[in-house]
């Protein structure tokens, strides 16, 4: 990752998207201090409130993980313990987070697990994660992040193991419990179907960059940049009817392999000429609240199609 | 003409349990299915998981047996068949696995993936092979140095084309796609959507398409079925499905799909709630008494619907 700042406001969902390999699960990983220390190294801040999680210590980031930021894992099937009974999993984090006893713990729980729609709590507090259809296991690791009511909840594909209908399901749980608490919620997703369901901004990465940034309604409406451009080009939907897709040349460059400089789209683009890009391309605010990096937008264009809109 | 022909399919799994692991019950993953595929054409079966479309797929293919029912290709019935004289129709009928990471032999090099299928059915000296293989790969759009590596060494979306490199080797008249993309990245995925459509008009091929992203399943298929606990509750054309969708069930896989037009979502989520409000007080007219979901009607020339 290089180079990116974002905000998430209360009240606010701000979805991250990108293919595999553009950094967003290393963005995720880094807000929650979760990567390998000795192996990484990181620059800047991540401000919650008036604390730089950067600069905490193991013990002070404890105290926040779980009871101030929450994290929804994508594959609840291994990020669950499969030997704890799921009440107990989600009662583990009250343990360390309040000083309630053992019966309001239980209280709390059976709360929780009814708030996310588990049709019996007493029944599922008992169960061990195998026991759950998929979409159970999501609804009781949604339960277990907003077990301590966090201001903050990173949802690192949440809905990408899940069928269509469990998906809706799923992202109406979000928001509704979003109405609640006035919770941010930072969505990470490949699925730009998702994100123009129930996101407020997104922020679009390409190979660690953030590479255009904005309001939802804005930048589904006008999208500016190449990526995010052929990205929406590609998604087969009723507009594009059976034609064929948009496809983006060559492949994401590897993490060794990025270029340092100069745009990083650039190859995957070569029809644009090279003088277009910039050295070293900058965000721009195109529009308020509007970011775009590199100023190789102005002059893209498809080559032999029509965009779709 | 059809290509193939499924009437009144029904795969059966058994339950055993009890006193000398008997077989207590069943399991109907699919329980009395019946379409056609005609010759040219993408034919798209979609369900939640567990709906047994996949189980479906894998009948035609006869790697799971079917309890009655029969499958007609050609004029032969696949479910009647033995094993040695299931050999030849196998030729025609190939498959694209979903999963490209564990559906390729990880000690097997790519020629030795892709021309497996030939080694079965046809005496090739090894360069012809080579030759044939090399063909392949560049169909698919990759570098001919890529027959001498191993799977680890690809991408997903480069490995899925050498699944689909494979299928083709034999010349088949039905491939059976099996989720074909939905491992991939959006990107990736275009790519190879694209390809399977090039591949279909210039082999003239015929495809069972199955999956669970009905966005997918809309660009690529003419004709849908809906699957829903084994059973089909409605057919039909792609605009039919997707404009006119007559079953609770249909309706609701329809309101589910996330819209990329972020302006319509106060809409849809009206839509979804109405729906599940209507699911819940009449899904169970929609099913008999046993919860089967009803036969189904015609109700126009390509459009059926299982209502009572």
């Amino acid at each position: 990752m290089d180079n990116v700042s974002f905000t998430v406001n209360e009240n606010e969902i701000v979805a991250v998207v990108g293919e595999s390999g553009c950094g967003k699960s290393a963005l995720a990983l880094s807000i929650m201090q979760l990567h390998n220390k000795q192996r990484t190294k990181i620059e800047g801040a991540i401000r919650y409130r008036d604390s730089d999680l950067v600069a905490l210590n193991e013990a002070q980031m404890n105290k926040l993980r779980g009871k101030d930021l929450g994290m929804i894992f994508q594959e609840s099937l291994t990020a669950l313990n499969p030997l704890m009974t799921v009440g107990r999993q989600i009662e583990e984090n009250l343990d360390y987070h309040t000083d309630l006893t053992k019966k309001a713990k239980k209280a709390r729980t059976m709360e929780l697990l009814a708030k996310v729609g588990i049709p019996l709590p007493e029944f599922t507090y008992k169960q061990y994660p195998h026991e759950l259809s998929g979409g159970m296991r999501q609804r009781s690791m949604i339960s277990m992040a907003i077990a301590c009511n966090p201001s903050v909840i990173i949802a690192d594909e949440p809905t990408t193991a899940l069928d269509v209908t469990i998906q809706a399901q799923i992202l109406d749980l979000l928001k509704s419990i979003q109405k609640k608490t006035h919770m941010g919620i930072i969505l990470i997703t490949h699925d730009l179907g998702v994100v123009a369901e129930i996101a407020d901004r997104i922020v679009v990465m390409y190979a660690g960059q953030v590479v255009e940034m904005g309001t939802v309604l804005r930048i589904f409406k006008n999208p500016r940049h190449p990526y995010t451009r052929s990205l929406m080009n590609s998604i087969p939907s009723a507009a594009t009817g059976q034609d064929r897709l948009h496809v983006i040349e060559g492949a994401v460059p590897s993490i060794t392999r990025m270029p340092r400089q100069g745009c990083r789209f650039k190859d995957r683009i070569s029809w644009i000429p090279d003088n277009t890009h910039e050295n070293s391309p900058e965000l721009h605010e195109v529009a308020s609240d509007h970011w775009v990096r590199c100023s190789c937008y102005k002059h893209f264009y498809f080559q032999g199609r029509k965009e779709k809109r | 003409m059809a290509l193939l022909n499924v009437n009144d399919l029904k795969v059966y799994f058994p339950i055993v349990g009890g006193f000398f692991r008997r077989v207590t019950d069943y399991v109907r993953a699919v329980d009395g299915v019946s379409f056609e595929l005609h010759e040219g054409e993408t034919y798209g079966l979609v369900g939640e998981s567990g709906s047994g479309k996949s189980t479906a797929g894998k009948a035609i293919m006869s790697l799971n047996k079917a309890a009655s029912g029969e499958i007609l290709f050609g004029n032969k019935d696949i479910t009647k068949l033995s094993g040695s004289q299931i050999k030849p129709l196998r030729r025609d009928i190939q498959m694209i696995f979903q999963d490209p990471y564990s559906s390729l032999n990880p000690k097997k090099r790519v020629l030795d993936i892709i021309a497996e299928p030939l080694r079965n059915y046809e005496r090739m000296s090894s360069v012809e092979e080579k030759k044939v293989v090399q063909n392949y790969l560049d169909k698919v759009g990759l570098d001919s140095e890529a027959i001498h590596k191993y799977p680890h060494e690809f991408s997903g979306g480069q490995r899925q084309r050498i699944g689909i490199a494979r299928a083709l080797t034999l010349k088949p008249k039905l491939i059976i796609a099996d989720e074909p993309v939905s491992a991939l990245d959006v990107s990736v995925q275009a790519q190879v959507l694209n390809f399977l459509q090039e591949l279909q008009e210039e082999y003239k091929l015929t495809y069972l398409f199955i999956g669970h992203d009905l966005g997918v399943i809309r660009h690529m298929c003419s004709r849908i079925g809906v699957m829903y606990r084994g059973r089909l509750v409605e057919e039909g054309t792609s605009s039919e499905i997707y404009e006119n969708p007559r079953h609770l069930y249909t309706k609701r896989l329809i309101a589910a799909i996330p819209d990329i037009r972020p302006e319509t979502r106060r809409e849809k989520e009206r839509l979804r709630n109405a729906l599940k409000e209507e699911y819940e007080q009449t899904f169970a007219s929609y099913f008999d008494d046993t919860g089967r979901a009803y036969d189904l009607k015609r109700i126009s020339e390509t459009h059926s619907v299982a209502l009572p």
